[in-house]
């Protein structure tokens, strides 16, 4: 995480914001190069998304520096949509919302996620999974070089949450783009997270999510019931990835790796 | 024909219907009703200010109401008010104010209800060609800002992370409501602007597949219920504004009576279709 090239894609150096007097996040530095992914995990008000904000640059700092490569194309899927049910917006025109993308884009980033069936479905019919989905390809439709997801697999089940995380990591891949993912799941974290970062105001611990889970900084701000529980998701590459990544398959890899998933518990 | 105050009344008309319709479908989506009947109420005192400055009264109005939606933003941050407790403090006020105002300036005999109701046969040439360039000035710049103001409406959050940076948009958006009650008011009046924005877009909104639809969709229920409610005034000898504003109502009931009828026979007919491809 020390080199800074032409492949870093943001970077924080010391950064730090408040208001009213109080810091929401001080001393986070943290940077990402394409073909990361970074998780920032911690509790409620432990500063992720001002940290994450402050990253993409849509935060004046009151301290140290954040830098983005210049024309950082990002694609972001925020903790909370609520679409207004006054407005007539159907899921192809909701991935064009802040650019133009051809059909072959769209199909495409509809496919990955496995929701081309729902190309013309108005969004506000959705069910929450679908949503999700639907969240992620308009992320996605554009090839994004970094991908900023908070919270996304809120309100989705166990199986689902696997699922999606798995879609993540094959878009990562796919696309090869940078991603920087929130969570406050402190009992899960991808294995594919190439760093976490756990936050509680500051930067408290960070490292591989192996590193993290065993460190004495994590066990103190979670308690050690907690931590012993931090289960590293490793789903057994013995299958290969579909290029459409269909919703079939998905499940059918979420259900592979529910048989052999590898909890790596730490007692 | 220009010279002829009925066709000015329903070109002016038809005019303003074709600027509202678009900007209503904002203030719907935005649930911005009460900021657009902060800014239309505050429009009075442009009016007596245009009377005791001896400007144009459109130009007084449209920076009176720029300067009611900065305040606006303004208070926002420093009054610990919710947003409409502040709005309603700026319309009562401002209308307040204006009507005094207008009561002192003994010296010119001003037609209140005129200002209030809408003037729409006393539209001259010049009215008509500042509703025209206006107008057109207006959708342009709507169009060219519909992207980052669209995408802002459906997540501010997304816009901005994106890059969009939805609060220009948002002030420009501002000066677009200031400038289409500028225009709109002699049509309509000061009280009715905010139906001219609102209930073509409600008409619009139950037929409409795709935002841009239902922009369009709004324009021509503008247009119809301008036509309708003039021609209604004209026959009954009824004040202008509440007419039309009455044929908007009338408009929107029929749309919302007629919406679930079509629903449902689309319903079946996609039914049978999907049953023929099924056997």
């Amino acid at each position: 995480m020390t080199k800074s090239d032409s492949s870093t894609l943001i970077e924080l150096k010391n950064a730090g914001v408040k208001r009213a007097g109080k810091w929401l996040a001080r001393g986070i530095s943290f940077s990402l190069h394409a073909g990361e992914i970074v998780t920032l995990i911690g509790p409620n008000g432990a500063g992720k998304t001002t940290s994450a904000k402050m990253a993409l640059g849509l935060l004046d700092l009151d301290e140290g520096t954040a830098l983005q490569k210049t024309g950082l194309l990002v694609g972001y899927v925020p903790q909370k949509v609520s679409i207004d049910w006054t407005l007539p917006l159907r899921v192809k025109r909701f991935l064009n919302l802040t650019g133009s993308c051809s059909e072959t884009e769209i199909n495409a980033a509809l496919a990955m996620t496995g929701t081309s069936h729902l190309l013309n479905s108005e969004v506000n019919t959705l069910s929450g999974g679908e949503f999700q989905r639907v969240l992620l390809s308009r992320a996605i439709a554009k090839k994004p070089e970094l991908l900023v997801l908070d919270e996304p697999v809120q309100g989705v089940d166990n199986a689902g949450e696997e699922a999606m995380y798995n879609l993540i990591e094959t878009i990562a891949k796919t696309l090869n783009c940078g991603v920087l993912l929130i969570s406050h799941d402190l009992h899960f974290v991808m294995s594919a997270t190439t760093h976490v970062i756990c936050l509680n105001g500051h930067i408290c611990c960070s490292g591989t999510p192996r590193a993290v889970s065993t460190s004495s900084e994590f066990r103190t701000l979670y308690g050690s019931k907690i931590s012993a529980n931090l289960a590293i998701y490793e789903h057994m590459h013995d299958h290969t990835h579909g290029t459409d990544g269909s919703i079939e398959k998905l499940e059918e890899m979420a259900e592979n790796s529910n048989e052999n998933k590898e909890i790596t518990t730490d007692a | 024909m220009l010279d002829d105050f009925l066709f000015r009344a329903f070109l002016g008309g038809v005019g303003v219907a074709i600027v509202t319709g678009p900007l209503g479908c904002f203030v719907v989506w935005r649930r911005l009703a009460y900021f657009g009947d902060t800014l239309s109420h505050s429009a009075l005192l442009g009016v007596a200010l245009a009377i005791l400055l001896e400007v144009n009264i459109m130009l007084a109005v449209f920076v009176i109401s720029v300067l009611m939606g900065l305040a606006l933003l303004m208070l926002r941050q420093i009054a610990p008010l919710s947003s409409d407790a502040l709005l309603g403090l700026l319309a009562h006020s401002t209308l307040a104010i204006g009507l005094i105002a207008l009561s002192f300036m003994t010296w010119v005999r001003v037609d209140l209800l005129g200002f209030l109701f809408g003037d729409v046969l006393a539209i001259n040439q010049f009215d008509l060609l500042t509703i025209g360039l206006g107008g057109t000035v207006v959708l342009l710049v709507l169009k060219i800002i519909w992207r980052p103001l669209f995408a802002a409406t459906v997540s501010p959050e997304i816009a901005r992370a994106e890059g969009l940076r939805p609060e220009r948009a948002e002030v420009i958006f501002m000066i677009l409501m200031a400038s289409v009650i500028a225009i709109s008011m002699k049509i309509v009046g000061v009280l009715l602007i905010t139906a001219l924005l609102i209930i073509p877009a409600a008409s619009a909104r139950c037929f409409s597949k795709s935002p841009e639809q239902m922009a369009l969709y709004s324009v021509l229920a503008g247009i119809l219920s301008v036509i309708v409610g003039l021609q209604g005034s004209l026959t009954w000898d009824t004040p202008a504004g509440p007419s039309i504003v009455a044929a908007l109502l009338l408009l929107f009931i029929v749309s919302t009576l007629t919406m679930p009828k079509i629903r449902s026979i689309k319903r079946k007919y996609s039914n049978d279709a999907g049953d023929g491809a099924m056997s």
